[in-house]
């Protein structure tokens, strides 16, 4: 049943391979393509592709499989093509955490400040920020059958952290103001290898509980009360992937800042190249494009050979919201 | 084992059924005991709002009954765990599916959901049984359409062989022919018909089509204000129970002829 999308995963898998060696071999300072290899290899010590560009390209790749496939869950578990983490407010859920963290860290003042803003207390703060908010959307969902009142709900809880953080703004100082915006730009190149490590041991648990959710993501395409009179625990299934997507997207959210655009985007994209719902072929796929994405949009927003580096956000919804409309307009209808 | 012919599958004993809330219940219907036989098609027929939905979702557990006992199979259905009970009863609903973007095979194969392992991975059995049920439903032609290329009487067929995948004693349908034309509303209850005898399954569907319904079904369970009846059609129709159904101001039950005519 599955071998005519074979091909389809043979090319992406290759592709992942040319855009990270692409990723890696772009940048402000040219490094030749053999350097590049025999870096890699182990063969040489280049001080830039093995400390810098490869933590960066890894980083890429775990942050547009993650978001992407955090997006598939929120769309599968909300009925909705429009869900995504940042539209239920997971990722304002995050930034209200680092924002109490970087610019609320003035209100606590002097000693206890310098304390509080290490790469760690905003790697908790969005990671516990987010996990409350969608925490948060779960309960009201359960309450409200209407999925649109959720979504609502949703954009809601945006609005009051945005509330919040332009509170805090106020009373902070111009570094901490910068320090939070630079955050909020989004970043990719930032982590150190212990730092990358903790991600990933994260990152690849919430792929678990992920791959755990296949049979019950597929089971809830026929709508909950079929779910139900199949046997499935619709409360625990519920929980599980709500618990994956706020690591996924927490984690992201937390180590690269609020990314846009991918999280909403790369499920839709997968869908009509691959025409289907069954997340046994879509999450693997998902995997695949959300990592291509992400590393062709770094490698754009290096500006190869030049000093500028562009925030990675802007990059991702210029580059792919056209995608998403040609896709749209070129099948003229959307299959969800 | 055909001479358990009148094995009963399902058996509700002075059940009452309606809504509770903190500060008062309603009931729609009470003293209700029906029976079920195993093989038998089973139709459920009422005026609208007259409680239909609501017996069945009592029987199916999507809610509980205000008072007394609903067997299946000799258990109380109380007992059942989700997985069991699963594995005992399947139901078509009114709802629509969530995604269409699904082929007809793999629609119909989540019906085995309650049997397959952790990812949902489908055994040399499983196929066997989803591809009967594809034969048993004439689908052959249609497994690797997409769902959402596909007509409401067709996607129909497809919900009932992927209750039929899933193997349960009883399926339960709610109203199965809304929104078909006359001839899919009478292919779709004939089908039942033929299942019921071929499978040896029990068939319970609530529908307005009352006159398709005397004519298919072996038993029929009538909702009216004052009672909740169970018997064969012509019984039925003997103790005119029919005419009671609805006001008698616009329409009448001709016995004859088994069949509602306008006045």
């Amino acid at each position: 049943m599955n071998t005519k999308y074979t091909y389809t995963f043979i090319f992406l898998s290759i592709l992942l391979l040319l855009c990270f060696l692409a990723n890696i071999s772009l940048g402000s300072v040219s490094v030749p393509t053999k350097e590049v290899f025999s870096s890699l290899l182990g063969i040489s010590d280049n001080y830039i592709i093995q400390n810098y560009r490869l933590p960066k390209a890894i980083t890429a790749i775990l942050v547009g499989s993650g978001l992407g496939i955090s997006g598939l869950l929120m769309q599968t578990l909300f009925r909705n093509p429009l869900a995504g983490p940042f539209v239920l407010g997971i990722s304002s859920g995050a930034s209200l955490g680092v924002a109490l963290v970087i610019l609320g860290s003035g209100l606590f003042g002097g000693v206890f400040a310098t304390l509080l803003i290490s790469k760690w207390s905003i790697v908790i703060a969005a990671s516990l920020g987010s996990f409350l908010v969608l925490l948060a959307v779960l309960l009201v969902s359960s309450k409200v059958r209407d999925t649109m009142a959720i979504l609502i709900i949703g954009l809601m809880f945006g609005s009051i952290t945005a509330a919040v953080v332009s509170v805090l703004s106020y009373f902070s100082s111009a570094e901490q103001l910068q320090q939070y915006i630079f955050w909020g730009f989004g970043s990719l190149g930032n982590l150190s290898w212990n730092e990358l490590f903790i991600f990933f041991c994260i990152y690849v648990f919430g792929i678990v509980l992920t791959i755990v959710s296949i049979k019950a993501l597929n089971t809830f395409l026929l709508g909950e009360n079929y779910a139900k009179s199949l046997g499935l625990n619709i409360k625990q299934s519920r929980l599980i992937i709500i618990l994956a997507t706020s690591l996924l997207a927490g984690t992201i959210t937390a180590f690269a800042g609020p990314i846009a655009f991918i999280g909403l985007a790369i499920p839709h994209m997968t869908r009509q190249l691959f025409n289907t719902s069954n997340h046994k072929i879509l999450l693997p796929a998902v995997f695949l494009f959300g990592a291509i994405v992400m590393l062709i949009c770094d490698s754009i927003a290096q500006i190869p050979t030049s000093d500028y580096t562009l925030p990675i956000n802007a990059i991702t919804s210029l580059i792919g919201a056209p995608v998403v409309i040609w896709l749209l307009v070129r099948k003229r209808k959307m299959t969800f | 084992m055909k001479e358990k012919n009148k094995h009963i599958i399902l058996k509700t004993e002075n059940l009452s059924i309606g809504y509770k809330s903190k500060k008062d219940t309603s009931v729609i219907a009470d003293n209700i005991n029906i029976e079920l036989n195993q093989g038998e098609l089973i139709g459920l027929v009422g005026a609208n709002g007259i409680g239909k939905s609501t017996l069945l979702r009592t029987l199916t557990s999507i809610q509980e009954p205000l008072d007394g006992n609903i067997h299946l199979n000799e258990k109380a259905l109380e007992n059942y765990s989700a997985i069991e009970l699963a594995k005992t009863m399947s139901l078509v609903l009114t709802e629509q599916l969530m995604s269409k973007n699904l082929s007809v095979f793999e629609l119909i194969a989540l019906g085995r959901q309650p049997y397959t392992n952790w990812v949902g991975n489908l055994s040399d059995n499983d196929i066997s049984i989803i591809n009967k049920a594809i034969e048993q439903t004439n689908l052959s032609n249609l497994k690797h359409r997409k769902c959402l290329e596909l007509s409401d009487g067709q996607l129909q067929k497809v919900m009932i062989a992927r209750a039929l995948a899933q193997d349960t004693n009883l399926i339960i349908l709610d109203e199965p022919t809304t929104h078909l034309d006359m001839y899919h509303k009478a292919y779709i209850l004939k089908l039942l018909q033929k299942l019921a005898k071929e499978t040896n399954k029990t068939i319970l569907f609530s529908s307005h089509e009352i006159d398709l319904a005397i004519q298919l079904c072996d038993t029929m369970v009538v909702m009216t204000n004052s009672q909740v009846i169970s018997d064969s059609p012509c019984n039925l129709i003997e103790k005119s129970v029919f005419e009671s159904l609805f006001p008698k101001d616009l329409i009448s039950f001709d016995k004859k002829t088994g069949s509602f005519r306008v006045k």
